[in-house]
Order: C-alpha cells, then structure tokens, then sequence
C-alpha cells in the first residue's frame, strides 16, 4: 500500500568558507508533518539527507535564543516557526541579517556579546545594603517600569530587524540597549550616570532612527524599540544639563 | 565613547515634527488650495493688506517665523539621515548642506519678517 | 604532501537595496520621505513672506503663482504627504515617551497614538476656524 509523504522544499544559504568564496544556495526535499518547526526541517536536513548543514539551536522551545536565522527574509527564531504557515514553499533559510556569516546558519556573535558585557548588566546598588536591611520592595508600578525589557533572551533578532545596525554595526543596537534601559529603569539600581557614557554616544542611542522592526520582531514582546527611543529625552537632558552638576544631570 | 552633538538637533526635529504633524496638513489646505481656489476660504484672505497686518502682527509675526523654521530644521534633520539610510556617505559635507539650508531658510525668513516692521 | 587550505574569514553580506526586502522598511522609508514635503512648504512660506517684505507687487505676483495649476497639484501633493506625516509621527511618538501610568495601569501606545490623531483634527479644526473668522 502506498501512501503519499508530503514534502516541502527547504531551500539553505550555504557557506563553507574553505570551498567557497560566496554563500550558494542548495536546495533540499523534506518530508514534514503539521506540527514540525523550521528546526526540525533542518534537523531532518542533517540527519538524514546532508550531515556538512551547520546550525545553532538548543532549547527548541523559544527560551535559549540560540536559533535565530532569516525565514523567507524574515527574522525569526526557527525552533517556533512552522513549516505549515509557509506552504507550499519553498522555504528559503539564511544566515541572521545584518551579521557576517562564519558558516551554513551560524553567525559571528562576538561583537554582540562584547557590548552585552560592556553595559553593566548588573545592579549596581545605589548605597551599600546590609543583609539585615531585608529585601528591596517594589510597587507593581515599578516592577513595570523595567519587567518586560529583562524578558530578552539574546537571540538577537532585532540586530538582523535593525537597518541601522546593518549599516553600522558599531551601533550598540536593540537589544542591548534594552538590556541597559532593563538596568537603568530597575528602582534597585543606582548606575544610571555610569551608564549614560553608552547612550549618549552616536554609537548609543542616537544612531537609532526609530524603524521600529526590532520591536516587531522580538519573540518575547521586549519592545527594544520604546527602550531605545525614550532615551534619547534622558540623553538630551544629561546633555543640556551636564554644566548644572558635577557629576551630571540626574535624570 | 565620545558624547554626540545630536541632541539640539533632534529637540529641533521633534519640536518640528510635532508642529508639522498638527497644524501641516491644514495649512497646506489653507494657504496652498482653499485661499487660491477661492472655496472654502475666499480668495482675499491672503491679499497684501490682510497678509502685511498678519506679518506685522508679534503673534503673525512669530507664528510665521516658528513654523518656517522648526519645518526646516525638522526637514533637514530626517533627510540627513535618510541619505545615510540610503548609502550616500554622509559626511560633513552632507551635514553643512543640510543643516546649512536650514540655517539659510531660517535666516532669510526672519530678515523678511523683521523688514516688514510691526 | 600537505597543502594549506584556503580559509577565508566570514562573509559579509551587502546592504544594498536593504528597504526594498521588507514592505515594513518600504513604509519606514515612504514615512521618512514625508520630510521632503516639509521642506517644500518651509520653502514655499519663506518665499511667500520674502514676496511679502518685497512689497504689494511682489506679493501679488506670488499669489498668482500660487493659483495656477502647477501650485495647486503640488500643494495636493504635499497635502497628502503632510498626513502621511502626521498620522505616522503619532503612530511612532509612544515609543520616544517614557512608560506612563493612569489609575495604577499601563497607558497603552494605542492611546497616546489616539489623542494624537485627535489634538491633529482638534487643532486643524481650530486653524480652520481661525483663517475663517480672519477673512470677514
């Protein structure tokens, strides 16, 4: 008894810098089910038909920000993306946006996490606390005020959403921006003034031009592009005011 | 990291922007097609006498004067950047010609507007 | 014998063309050349007050210019990019403003963008009103 196996076309950006000098597509036949990821086709991919494909992934479930890559030049995260909302294909895969490619789908993240690191992503308490002095308590109002930027995950997908970016990629970027806003808007935190070094820079804030397609994309509702752009006002303040105080305009 | 200068700039683009996004559209109508078609507004709304005791005016006078120039530094400011958006190599050059013109725009608006005395 | 291989760094892909991959970058683009018909304007109020300082002749020469057919497609067009403008300044203006709160809950970007859309008709309205009462 026969029975017909439904296929999709993956179609890959492939680049193995040893054999090639440019990225070449190379097309592949996968058979997928309803509930499959683009993961999973890529899984079935070096598995079964071509063990070379290089990817990164981990969780698969959209928490680790591991696979990030372009669907059908889109940014996405490939473990929750579902072969069945883009029949009937073919599904082109690319390498993230706006990064250069090591190889296949992976990405050089380096430069990514040197700015992470270079933000403070830390609480930098305002005055010295004692463990006797009990917890720090919030309002609800002021867990809002920072809550939804400390859900990034690093997958990077507002860096490939962000032309700005691609253009410059000294541009500390979205995400890590958020990060910085996360930190900054934290009523724990007292690190602002060392921060604000980052943000007013051009290479802060101010090379953003309010695209908006990082919020667009980002997986889990951060919304890098509030967090960037409401800062510009808090950068315009620190500059206007830098001569009023010593140490700054406390904003 | 060295501190930009982009803040006037874009306070000068905001204040712009925000100026143009409520009040643009209808002046367009206003001066650029009721007045000169005669309908809704009649034609003589901006005659010499009407548009000289308006320009006089400090209210007419300063109206004019901050929507000219708040448009243009609004203008000149998202170009700029545009430009860089589409690859042109913006370089000080394009800065002076850009933020030039609006400097020109905004200088030859306010000697006619204080020639015309009150 | 061993032969060294070639091994290339990683592959940078170009920028060019990046606004025409994505319709949202087209309209990021459409809305960013809105400033081309703020510009205009500003130059067509700054040569309009210059005509106006130039004397009663002059000015009656620009207005001329401005009812032929030319100046008024172009004022249709400005027109048009002036609202794109508008409705596409308050749809961005939540994100340049720090996070508020009424009666302990999140003021949503829809509203804001909302009121901005309102105080737009409120204050055309208004300008209106005004060139009216101006011209009895």
């Amino acid at each position: 008894m026969s029975e017909s196996i439904r296929t999709i076309e993956i179609q890959v950006l492939r680049y193995r810098p040893e054999q090639e000098d440019k990225p070449v597509w190379q097309s592949y036949t996968v058979p997928f089910t309803d509930d499959m990821s683009v993961l999973q086709g890529l899984q079935h991919i070096k598995d079964d038909i071509d063990g070379t494909l290089s990817f990164r992934w981990s969780c698969r479930m959209a928490i680790c920000g591991s696979c990030g890559m372009m669907v059908n030049g889109k940014p996405k995260l490939s473990c929750q993306t579902f072969l069945r909302e883009l029949l009937p294909g073919p599904v082109r895969i690319e390498a993230l946006a706006h990064f250069p490619i090591e190889r296949d789908l992976i990405v050089s993240v380096d430069e990514f996490v040197k700015k992470l690191e270079g933000i403070k992503p830390y609480i930098i308490p305002k005055e010295p606390r004692t463990l006797a002095e009990g917890e720090y308590l919030q309002t609800p109002e002021q867990l809002a005020l920072f809550e939804q930027y400390s859900s990034c995950i690093n997958c990077m997908l507002c860096y490939a959403a962000c032309p700005q970016y691609g253009l410059d990629p000294g541009f500390t970027g979205p995400g890590v921006l958020a990060l910085l806003h996360r930190y900054n808007a934290d009523s724990r935190d007292g690190g602002r003034a060392e921060r604000m070094q980052i943000l007013n820079a051009e290479e802060g804030v101010w090379s953003c031009t309010a695209v908006g397609y990082c919020s667009e994309v980002c997986p889990k509702h951060v919304d890098p592009a509030h967090a960037v752009n409401q800062n510009k006002l808090n950068s315009a303040k620190d500059y206007f005011l830098r001569f009023l105080s010593p140490k700054g305009a406390q904003s | 990291m060295k501190r930009s200068n982009a803040p006037t700039f874009w306070l000068l683009f905001g204040a712009g922007g925000m100026l143009s996004a409520l009040l643009g559209t209808m002046l367009v109508f206003i001066t650029g097609i009721a007045v000169p078609l005669g309908w809704p507004l009649r034609s003589n709304t901006m005659s010499y006498p009407f548009m000289l005791a308006f320009a006089q005016h400090w209210l007419g006078k300063g109206f004019l004067f901050v929507v000219i120039g708040l448009f243009a530094w609004h203008a000149v400011h998202r170009i700029y950047h545009s430009l860089h958006d589409l690859g042109i190599h913006t370089g000080t050059a394009a800065k002076l010609i850009c933020y030039g013109g609006a400097l020109v725009i905004t200088l030859v608006a306010a000697v006619s507007l204080v020639s015309l005395g009150f | 014998m061993n032969r060294k291989a070639v091994v290339r760094g990683p592959y940078v892909r170009p920028m060019q063309g990046w606004w025409r991959r994505d319709p949202f970058f087209v309209r990021y683009m459409a809305r960013e050349a809105t400033a081309l018909a703020v510009l205009a304007y500003a130059i067509v109020l700054m040569v309009g007050v210059l005509r106006l300082a130039q004397g009663e002749s002059a000015w009656n020469r620009w207005l001329d210019a401005l009812q032929t057919p030319w100046s008024m497609a172009l004022h249709l067009v400005l027109l048009v990019a002036f609202a794109v403008h508008a409705k596409s300044w308050f749809d961005i203006m939540p994100k340049t403003m720090p996070m508020m709160f009424a009666g302990g809950r999140r003021v949503a970007a829809s509203t804001i963008t909302r009121t901005g859309y309102a105080a737009t008709i409120a204050a055309s309205i208004a300008l209106f009103a005004l060139a009216w009462w101006w011209q009895s």
